[in-house]
């Protein structure tokens, strides 16, 4: 029977760059600086149009905070997951990595069920894509982080079928640490979507949107 | 995925750090909800936003620092992620300045 964590075929674990750095960990952090400027742009623009609400619901009457707040925690605590799955395979304890992995991708999962069910609430109060500047960029703005979410736990479940054939050794921790950037940079937009779209909108005497 | 001889050197935190941050993310975010609710019961506003705004860049540099080990991964991360944070804080300011001062579109 053949050693299931040994390196694959043509794989170098041990090569180096110029820079003394990983490439593809390099890549990552230029990858996430840049989609700091997408979220920027999308955020900005939520808070150009928050106020124009077209006579259509407004934040303090849409929004269902404690909701939102539960999704909020399970989305922090699964980036808490995420750096207990990272040291789990680090310390070689593969199964204990398997099962971190897994309750990060299903908390991934549940964040993403709560803001389906959010969007059909507020489709049933007729407050959708269209229905002002700040519904629609309400929606974009959510609807495309949900989207990297989704794209986030594919990753996660990858990583978990790789784990389970054999296919991701304890070498190749650095994969696992470069799809828990991209994780936790899913985490950190949250956390300012937060605030920014849901706490301070809501609040009773928000600022003016313009 | 290769593993440098930088990768190999830099340490990350234990598994009781990352516990100890998870707790303190977990009571930060349970404080913005409830100075939320205290809105309703008369808390001023005027204090409050500060407030969820200061919690928010502590959660924010928290995960950055700690669950991303930009607080011990090598400098040219943290430029990247930081320049990245800049421009879009650039962006915002142009966008708003923009909009605020500028003719206003027709909605």
């Amino acid at each position: 029977m053949s050693d299931m964590s040994a390196p694959l075929p043509g794989t170098d674990y041990e090569h180096s760059t110029s820079l003394g750095l990983s490439n593809n960990k390099l890549a990552m952090w230029t990858f996430i600086g840049s989609e700091c400027l997408f979220f920027g742009a999308l955020i900005s623009t939520y808070l150009i149009y928050v106020g124009r609400t077209n006579e259509g619901p407004t934040p303090a009457g849409i929004y269902d905070i404690p909701f939102t707040s539960v999704s909020t925690f399970i989305l922090l605590m699964s980036s808490l997951g995420m750096v207990l799955a990272l040291a789990a395979i680090q310390a070689g304890e593969m199964r204990k990595f398997r099962t971190w992995i897994l309750a990060t991708g299903l908390m991934g999962a549940t964040f993403l069920a709560g803001q389906f069910y959010e969007f059909t609430v507020f489709a049933a109060e007729e407050f959708n894509l269209t229905t002002s500047p700040f519904s629609s960029s309400f929606f974009v703005l959510t609807g495309f982080h949900g989207l990297h979410v989704a794209l986030g736990i594919l990753m996660l479940l990858a990583m978990w079928t790789a784990s389970m054939m054999g296919r991701l050794p304890q070498q190749l921790h650095t994969t696992v640490e470069n799809i828990g950037l991209y994780w936790h940079f899913v985490d950190i937009v949250w956390i300012i979507i937060f605030t920014v779209v849901y706490l301070i909108p809501a609040a009773p005497t928000a600022p003016p949107g313009g | 995925m290769a593993e440098t001889e930088y990768d190999k050197e830099h340490t990350h935190p234990g598994v009781g750090q990352y516990v100890e941050i998870g707790i303190i993310l977990a009571v930060m975010t349970l404080l913005e909800v409830i100075l939320f609710e205290s809105f309703d019961r008369g808390f001023s506003t005027q204090v409050g936003i500060p407030a969820l705004i200061i919690l928010t860049i502590l959660k924010f540099m928290l995960v950055v620092l700690w669950f991303m080990h930009l607080r011990f991964d090598h400098k040219l991360f943290r430029r990247l992620f930081f320049v990245g944070v800049a421009l879009a804080l650039l962006v915002f300011g142009i966008v708003g300045a923009n909009f605020y001062l500028g003719p206003q579109p027709g909605f």
